[in-house]
């Protein structure tokens, strides 16, 4: 992207700024006086916190895929299926369809979401081949489809609700549909405490960032001057001008 | 001398991006158009004419709509004379069954039912006096902060989905009926997205703040 050299970040502005209601601070403020959130240039410990939140929910991902999810009795004959058996199953039937929604939703979106977060994680610390913007958006795309895996939690408690027609079936839930629910709550908290500013703080900076912007205080206030004179005087296609909206 | 020396008024007018930290000059867009920033296209800010009543309208349908579809059932099966009829509530309370699932059946009856109920009246309860143009309700920071941070958390649409599902999957199997409460889930999800598309944040952290 041309633009992006021109981009001057509240950390190289020597700001804060608050993620939750995007108001800007000077460095070092510790709570957003407008929203009363926490600021954090960056957060120190986001990969730890992401790290911890994967490896539990990845812990919880085995079992879920071990153990049977659904129990259904059929008049004598009860059978109790896995994710995937329950898939496969619907696909020796004929619902082909059907196996596919449920192959994708429950085992393509979570292991690609591991993969996705993983790899997230792994590239702000050892950089990666992917521009910040592509990754920025896997970044919102996982954000994005995270939720909707719990519609498998959903889809078991709707069965086992509905087919409960005494003797003739009924349907049970299985253990792993705990551990699955488990898996897609602790996904959705690491996606959640990376922390995206890390991706685009990769990106090498095109100007030669400004020196001593901390000790020096006229040239942090040129700092500033020189990020709102580029907003102002930016081109009709610059990137500070707000009033332009470049995606439909 | 540290940076904290800048001037305070001159941090007022700038926005930062919250997704990648780039800072832009607030130039406030007219109603109806979107300012997008320029390096990770995140909507930074989008004014909409009556937006506010419009939220609260919205709000309002949602906190009804919950209410009235965890009564009515939402699917029924019939297999030869024997019937069976759910709600949401029989689905939310399904893992109820074993002591360990107890805790499933809590975290679905918060998923579908408690969080976008709460997240509704949050709303209401932040946007009615900035509606009127009265002060800020008491609290309303926080109450708009809790209702941003449970905004992942509301899953009645991917509820409505997933009732979708489990009807294709047992079609072959049963005789199934939709309810009401189905279609009160379908036209959920239809809220749930008109009220994300609606909602200025920043318009709204603006009017709360003193």
């Amino acid at each position: 992207m041309e633009i992006a050299g021109k981009v001057r970040t509240a950390r190289e502005m020597g700001l804060v700024a608050c993620a939750r209601c995007t108001r800007v601070w000077p460095r070092g403020t510790s709570r957003c006086a407008r929203c009363g959130h926490k600021l954090h240039s960056r957060d120190r410990l986001a990969l730890q916190k992401v790290w911890a939140w994967w490896v539990v929910g990845l812990m919880c991902y085995i079992p879920a895929n071990l153990y049977p999810m659904l129990r259904t009795r059929m008049l004598a004959t009860t059978s109790e299926d896995t994710i995937i058996a329950g898939a496969v199953e619907l696909a020796h039937h004929g619902s082909y369809g059907i196996a596919l929604v449920i192959l994708v939703a429950s085992v393509l979106i979570p292991v690609g979401k591991f993969l996705i977060i993983a790899g997230l994680a792994f590239s702000v610390r050892h950089g990666s081949a992917l521009s910040p913007e592509r990754r920025h958006q896997l970044y919102e795309l996982v954000e994005y489809i995270g939720r909707w895996s719990m519609i498998d939690v959903f889809v078991v408690a709707i069965l086992s609700s509905l087919v409960q027609l005494g003797t003739l079936a009924a349907i049970q839930p299985g253990i792993a549909s705990l551990f699955f629910a488990l898996s897609v709550i602790f996904t959705m908290l690491s996606a959640q405490s990376f922390d995206s500013r890390l991706i685009f703080d990769a990106d090498p900076p095109v100007e030669p960032p400004l020196p001593g912007l901390s000790s020096l205080p006229p040239v942090a206030h040129g700092a500033l001057a020189h990020g709102t004179d580029t907003a102002t005087h930016s081109g009709p296609r610059g990137p500070q001008d707000l009033t332009e909206s470049p995606t439909p | 001398m540290s940076p904290s020396a800048l001037p305070e008024q001159d941090l007022h007018d700038l926005i930062a991006c919250p997704t990648c930290d780039a800072v832009y000059h607030i130039v406030p867009p007219e109603k109806g158009q979107r300012a997008v920033c320029a390096r990770c296209h995140t909507v930074l800010i989008a004014p909409r004419r009556r937006a506010g009543e419009q939220l609260i309208a919205i709000a309002l349908s949602i906190v009804i709509l919950v209410v009235a579809a965890t009564l009515f059932p939402f699917l029924s099966i019939n297999v030869g004379g024997l019937g069976h009829a759910a709600s949401v509530l029989d689905a939310a309370l399904a893992f109820s069954s074993s002591p360990l699932l107890v805790l499933l059946s809590l975290t679905v009856t918060a998923l579908i039912i408690f969080v976008p109920v709460l997240r509704a009246l949050l709303l209401i309860y932040v946007l009615t006096p900035i509606v009127r143009d009265r002060p800020p309700a008491e609290h309303a920071i926080r109450a708009f902060r809790l209702s941003e941070a449970l905004r992942p958390w509301s899953m009645a649409e991917i509820f409505a989905i997933g009732c979708a599902v489990a009807l294709v999957k047992i079609a072959d199997l049963a005789q199934v009926h939709l309810g009401p409460a189905f279609w009160m889930f379908s036209a959920l999800m239809v809220l749930v997205v008109l009220q994300d598309s609606f909602m200025c944040r920043y318009t709204v952290w603006k009017s709360l703040e003193k």
